[in-house]
């Protein structure tokens, strides 16, 4: 897949003013394509218009499906394949398996979660991420504009956007690939 | 993000108006009704049991089933009372933020302190012999053929300095030095938070800081002994090391779930404007994670006693599980005290909109009623307990009479801790 070249971003010193900045730009048209900053920035992502995260969804399923496993496994083991006496129990001595099956449910619920949330994020070792402006790792918050996304507006209406809603620098940023 | 100047009316007074004790009155009449008809047919047909027990050997009465709800329910509303204050108190001592408009809705709990103490007092004066083994002199005595060497072990515990089997000293010190204690400390929290709202700088958060922070050293001590004295010791055979902890964590959930619906009921009426959804939302956050500490804790006492299979620590799950009475409410237990609160309110939406929470909260009020009723009657009652028209009644009683001292005492004052310095922060609270 081709993914899009050219952007242009807008720098932000301050939080507050992005805040405001990505409610302004949002309500003049434009689509921003992501606001990268060095720290979380409460609010941004309501502000931005993103849904909620469904990784709970993801991490309940994963949940469930440690629990099934755990269970499954302890009785075909304890009732079938190896049955054995502990403490003068049942084979199949429901309370036992508890502790287990708790364990099992917590280790894949967060192991899943953490795969669902790292292949969603694109967070693979081979990935190669896009660095839009380095100093979004220091001290500014940058918001990025992809034009091909926008292609209804003048670029330079863009700019005046970004500008007047109190970037202090309006770049552009090219990608080889 | 958007910094609106907030108007809010901050001297706002909670009106107990006749119009909302109308139905708490109804359920109180219901429930006294409940048990006069339940005590009423005890007695008629008490006839029959007790011509059958005295041939066993030990004649029960009527009023021993009455004694026993007196005791579960003072227990577990004087529990409930407490943790409301020592909620509170956890508010100073983490100097949270969020919850500065609904503490005193926290505090006001304890306003049934006083009451509960002195009728856990009476009852046990009334009904020692009826509700703790240990309260018999012969247990004690070497030359009855029912002396107990175990409990005999045990009774420097209840007598010290008496002689073992004359006067519970220790005890009933204990008794009142735990209540005096924490009425004493309601009362002074109480008076220092309404006192903040006369001055303007923060010099009365910090003292009600330092009060919280003796406080919470004293419950830590005095809730586990509490535990064992007026629950544990019911089977004075039997011990529990955690027994302490679970019935705090029994009285905790409890007392959430009573803080949050009376907080969602105020909003209801119309107060505690700054009160939406993520501070509900954290409330709820507090009823779910302490519902699954409260199941940790019934499972590790479970487990740990159903594996190792010592007779003399299986004997107290034995009496429960194996009894057509009790049996069934172990599983009532688990499911509406675990199942129904974990399921329901794991989701989001679920702790942020008052339906749900409503919903949960009352079941778990019931629910960890019946964690007590299991504590109490079989210990007490034996087979001859259960959950009829007194449980019910008590239940019902108890519930009314304590929702209106708590909130005829919300009502004396100011709902709102106007000059609580963390209060801008809890405008904005945001989760």
């Amino acid at each position: 897949m081709e993914r899009d070249k050219h952007f242009i971003l807008g720098v932000y010193d301050d939080e507050d003013v992005l805040l405001h900045a990505v409610k302004d730009v949002r309500s003049s048209g434009v689509k921003i394509h992501e606001v990268y900053s060095p720290y979380p920035v409460h609010g941004l992502d309501e502000e931005l218009g993103y849904k909620r995260s469904r990784l709970p969804i993801a991490a309940f399923l994963f949940g469930l499906l440690g629990t099934s496993l755990a269970l499954t496994m302890q009785f075909y083991m304890m009732k079938f394949d190896w049955p054995m006496i502990i403490g003068g129990k049942d084979y199949a001595a429901f309370p036992d398996f508890i502790p287990v099956t708790f364990e099992m449910t917590v280790l894949l619920a967060s192991f899943g979660m953490v795969g669902v949330f790292m292949v969603t994020s694109n967070l693979k070792p081979w990935a190669k991420p896009r660095i839009f402006d380095l100093r979004s790792t220091d001290d500014k918050h940058i918001m990025a504009i992809d034009i091909a996304n926008n292609s209804s507006m003048e670029q330079d209406k863009i700019r005046e956007v970004l500008r007047s809603s109190g970037a202090s620098e309006v770049n552009d940023k090219s990608f080889d690939e | 993000m958007a910094h609106d100047v907030q108007n809010y009316n901050l001297d706002q007074k909670f009106e107990f108006t006749p119009a909302l004790k109308k139905p708490i009155m109804t359920v109180l009449v219901i429930g006294a009704v409940l048990l006069g008809i339940g005590i009423v047919m005890a007695m008629m047909g008490g006839g029959h049991e007790e011509a059958a027990g005295e041939a066993g050997g030990h004649a029960f009465h009527w009023y021993e089933r009455v004694f026993a709800n007196l005791w579960i329910n003072n227990i577990y509303f004087a529990g409930i009372a407490i943790i409301g204050v020592f909620f509170f108190a956890i508010q100073y001592a983490a100097q949270a933020g969020w919850s500065a408009p609904i503490i005193r809705v926290m505090l006001s709990l304890g306003n049934w302190l006083p009451y509960a103490a002195i009728l856990t007092i009476v009852t046990f004066f009334v009904a020692n012999h009826d509700l703790f083994h240990w309260t018999h002199s012969y247990l004690f005595d070497k030359s009855s053929p029912e002396y107990d060497s175990i409990i005999d072990g045990k009774g420097a515990f209840f007598y010290w300095p008496m002689e073992k089997g004359t006067f519970p000293v220790f005890y009933i010190a204990r008794m009142v030095i735990f209540f005096g204690f924490w009425v004493f400390f309601f009362n002074k929290l109480k008076s220092m938070s309404y006192a903040e709202d006369g001055i303007t700088d923060n010099s009365q958060w910090f003292k009600i800081r330092s009060w919280s922070a003796f406080f919470i050293i004293f419950f830590a001590v005095s809730s586990s002994i509490a535990a064992w004295d007026w629950v544990m010791s019911i089977d004075t055979h039997w011990f529990s090391t955690l027994f302490g902890w679970y019935v705090f964590s029994s009285w905790f959930v409890a007392g959430l779930s009573a803080m949050t619906l009376l907080t969602i009921f105020l909003k209801g009426l119309g107060y505690l404007e700054m009160v939406n959804e993520n501070h509900v939302h954290d409330l709820g956050k507090f009823v779910f994670g302490f519902t699954i500490f409260w199941t940790y804790l019934w499972f590790s006492q479970f487990l740990l006693i159903y594996y190792a299979n010592i007779p003399e620590e299986s004997v107290y799950f034995l009496e429960r599980l194996s009894s057509d009475v009790y049996g069934p409410f172990i599983f009532v237990n688990i499911l509406v005290n675990f199942v129904l609160p974990f399921l329901v309110l794991m989701t989001r939406d679920s702790k942020r909109h008052g339906v749900f929470l409503k919903l949960v909260c009352s079941l778990i009020i019931a629910g960890h009623w019946v964690d007590f009723f299991l504590m109490v009657q079989p210990g007490t009652l034996g087979h001859n307990g259960g959950v009829g028209l007194i449980e019910v009644g008590m239940f019902l009683l108890y519930g009314s009479v304590v929702t209106l001292v708590v909130l005829s005492g919300l009502s004396k004052g100011n709902l709102i801790p106007k000059n609580h310095p963390m209060l801008e922060e809890s405008y904005h609270h945001h989760i």
